[in-house]
């Protein structure tokens, strides 16, 4: 490919590269605000993401053939943030409270619980459609109204081609965004989880019921996380109960990017992660002359954690915090 | 129950299971029973000398009944466990070491000539302990979670296979490749260098950060190093990429075969020896050499200056720090050293497996290590060992039996409760969801037992503490 090809598929990778960093920045919220509350990386965020996907593919499956698809998705989009965050708020009601109740320091017991956490809910979702479909790598559903380009009729600016689902992901995301934004900023839910979020203690003595709250925020958390996995299988179409492994480390790797705990941060952290994989993916091969092609794209997330966790570990957009004896 | 009791109680307990089972070798209840007598001996608390006669006697019968049986996985169990019982429990010193040396050399081999796979599971057994040892310096006694502990494990596989076979000539030029396989054992200790190497390597970056993020960084690295494993096939061929390099070459035995034949053990056998089963039992004694090397090391590390300051940083990092601990070099000695204990296994696997790919490496590996280390009880040179088997035997035996008894029913049409197994879809394999019981494990260790099945002493104390002091603050 010579460098003139390259330069004209640029402006359709920057707009891949966005449409999967709105899906990394709505995983990355929920690793940022567990951890913004709890001080804790809930490795199990991703198989919450992946559930998500699940539960939109099962109403796709159910109701595909009838009716709307556009309905359809509205549907799956409600049924996969309900199961999504009701599943995350179980898991921090059976496996996270009892730890937090017996108490003690050491922030290993929590950590390697929620990894126990994930690995079971891999193989939880592979058990149940195995049992309820007999098959566990799943499609979603392709219609013409959905690949419809929107740019088609208008004629397309530098050759773009949009696909209405790219044009869903990007509404939906936008509008998930700034609802989390305003339910956190100006609401007293939100008052709450930051001052929670800011020392739990005092937040109690305030009156704040930090189990209530606590349960809140996996509850919101898991909601963007399972829209972001119905998003998920819309641009990728092919999803498998390990399908959640590989987004939800770049999502984790974004919201360290933007500073963990921060929320504007981990939007900011999913797009430039999004963007720098796609760019990765397509130019790599290129500029190592062949030598290292697209496969090394996604060692590319965890460079950039190790590098950021080296020289900035506060993220973008964190406050440095010193540890306190 | 008091030791005089217990005195009376445990022996003849035994002795009539034993009777009941070797009148009836297949009867799966008298094996049971032998297990749970096994069990009764470790827990109730007889004096020193009548348990270890106990299990002494029970290795005998065990070892009569695998004889007699050789498809008996119970009594397999029960040799596993009563080697573990006779080497943790406090028995006379010079039993311990004649039950050892009896139930290694003897009774497992012997159980090996009848059924292979027993000797498969033990090298399986003893690789991994070797691993969870190393892990267990690491997350145990330094306190550092370490996800992606398969590296060194591939580190160490691969430094042999790509040497020991022809892979080595697609980037050295000249046909030097496959070396000579006796120099196998020169690459033992070429490979613990060169995964202690990789240990530092990674721990250089890795180790600057704080517990939890350290967890994610080293998945991540461990991520790396399978990937650059499964993609490094150009532009020079190093890995052979996703195929994986085969055939490893392995030290010829047929020395061991003379000597063994010429020993008799061939009568034993029942014909005389050949190469697979020579190999087996090769492989399987130098795992155990491996393994006794292993573990002293680990002992002496443990009290040592260095074992001293890792669970002074593993207990609170910025006071050993005030005390004058450094921090960096004596968390990268805790790093190189479990990954030397893990590189030297990978070569060895890498040669009795004769076959080395990039899925033997994956989080899904590491995550099966880290498991045994908390099934077993962090920081404890004896619970990473137990762990190690439980969860082997578990994940390479129970769960594949289970998968075939599902099997069969589905197949025969068998019906439980009235429901016919024939209905069960195809894709429900018990065998491929390793994932759920490790994750099952490490879930339920964390709220029931975060100590581990057989916790460090120190642990321990820590653990009633804390209980203690939540109590209060209930009260």
């Amino acid at each position: 490919m010579s460098l003139t090809d390259l330069l004209s598929i640029l402006p359709q990778t920057l707009l891949q590269g966005l449409l999967l960093g709105f899906v990394y920045a709505m995983v990355a919220l929920g690793y940022t605000m567990v951890y913004g509350v709890l001080g804790l990386i809930n490795f199990a965020h991703s198989e919450i993401f992946m559930i998500g996907a699940v539960a939109g593919l099962e109403v796709f499956r159910y109701l595909g053939k009838s009716g709307n698809p556009f309905v359809i998705l509205l549907l799956a989009f409600v049924v996969a943030a309900v199961v999504s965050g009701i599943v995350a708020m179980l898991i921090e009601r059976l496996a996270y409270r009892p730890l937090r109740r017996r108490g003690g320091k050491n922030v290993l017991v929590p950590l390697i619980t929620a990894i126990g956490v994930s690995f079971l809910l891999q193989d939880l979702v592979r058990a149940i459609e195995a049992l309820w479909h007999n098959e566990f790598n799943m499609q979603y559903p392709s219609y013409d109204s959905f690949n419809y380009d929107i740019f088609s009729a208008i004629g397309s600016p530098l050759g773009l081609i949009l696909a209405r689902t790219g044009l869903i992901v990007i509404v939906v995301s936008i509008v998930m965004l700034l609802a989390l934004n305003y339910l956190v900023n100006r609401t007293k839910l939100g008052k709450a989880i930051r001052a929670v979020a800011q020392d739990m203690s005092t937040a109690g003595l305030m009156g704040i019921n930090a189990d209530t709250i606590i349960s809140r925020t996996f509850l919101i958390g898991g909601a963007l996380a399972g829209i972001a996995g119905v998003l998920f299988g819309l641009i990728y179409t092919n999803i498998t109960p390990y399908s959640g492994f590989q987004p939800g480390i770049k999502a984790f790797t974004a919201a360290v990017l933007g500073g963990i705990g921060n929320i504007p941060g981990a939007v900011v952290g999913g797009l430039v992660l999004g963007e720098l994989e796609t760019l990765g993916g397509t130019y790599l091969g290129f500029l190592t002359r062949g030598n290292f092609g697209s496969e090394y794209a996604q060692v590319l997330a965890f460079l950039i954690l190790i590098l950021i966790l080296l020289f900035r570990p506060q993220g973008l957009f964190g406050q440095n915090v010193s540890e306190k004896v | 129950m008091k030791e005089a009791q217990a005195n009376i109680v445990v022996p003849v307990l035994a002795v009539l299971v034993s009777l009941w089972a070797l009148v009836a070798p297949f009867s799966a209840l008298a094996n049971f029973l032998l297990l749970v007598a096994l069990g009764l001996t470790a827990y109730l608390k007889p004096s020193q000398m009548v348990r270890a006669l106990t299990l002494a006697g029970l290795a005998v019968v065990f070892t009569v009944l695998i004889r007699e049986s050789t498809d008996d996985k119970w009594a397999f169990y029960g040799l596993v466990g009563t080697l573990l019982s006779a080497m943790l429990l406090r028995i006379p010193a010079a039993l311990k070491i004649l039950i050892g040396i009896a139930i290694l050399f003897i009774s497992i081999p012997l159980a090996g000539f009848g059924n292979s796979l027993f000797l498969e599971l033990g090298v399986q057994v003893a690789i991994f302990s070797a691993l969870a040892l190393g892990l267990n310096v690491v997350v145990g006694q330094a306190g550092l979670l370490d996800l992606g502990f398969a590296a060194f494990f591939a580190i160490g596989a691969y430094s042999w296979a790509i040497f020991g076979s022809g892979q080595a000539n697609n980037f050295i030029a000249g046909h030097h490749f496959p070396l000579n396989p006796w120099l196998f054992f020169l690459f033992l200790p070429i490979a613990v260098v060169a995964a202690a190497f990789t240990g530092v390597l990674i721990g250089l970056p890795a180790l600057r950060l704080r517990g939890d993020y350290l967890a994610i960084v080293t998945l991540g690295l461990g991520e790396v190093v399978r990937v650059l494993a499964n993609n490094l096939d150009h532009p020079i061929n190093l890995t052979n990429g996703p195929q994986g390099i085969t055939p490893v070459g392995r030290p010829p035995v047929g020395w061991l075969i003379n000597l063994l034949n010429g020993l008799g053990v061939d009568k034993l056998y029942g014909k005389p020896l050949d190469e697979s089963i020579a190999y087996q039992l090769f492989f399987y004694l130098l795992a155990l050499v491996i393994i006794a090397i292993v573990i002293m090391v680990n002992v002496r590390l443990s009290g040592s200056r260095f074992g001293r300051a890792w669970v002074a940083i593993r207990e609170d990092e910025i006071a050993a720090k005030a005390m004058g601990i450094p921090l960096l070099p004596t968390k990268l000695l805790a790093f190189a050293t479990g990954a030397s204990f893990s590189g030297i296994m990978g070569a060895i696997y890498g040669a009795k497996q004769s076959f080395v790919d990039p899925t033997s490496f994956t989080l899904n590996q590491s995550i099966f290590i880290l498991a045994m280390v908390i099934l077993g009880g962090m920081g404890n040179i004896g619970g990473a060992v137990v762990g190690a088997a439980a969860v082997t035997l578990l994940n390479l035996d129970i769960l594949k039996n289970f998968s075939d008894q599902l099997n069969t029913w589905r197949q025969t049409g068998f019906t439980l409760l009235g429901y016919n197994f024939a209905n069960l879809p195809s894709q429900l394999e018990p065998a491929k969801y390793e994932r759920f019981v490790f994750g099952l494990i490490l879930i339920l260790m964390m709220i029931f037992r975060p100590e581990g099945l057989i916790p460090e002493q120190r642990h321990k104390v820590e653990m009633e503490e804390a209980r203690l002091e939540t109590k209060e603050e209930g009260a």
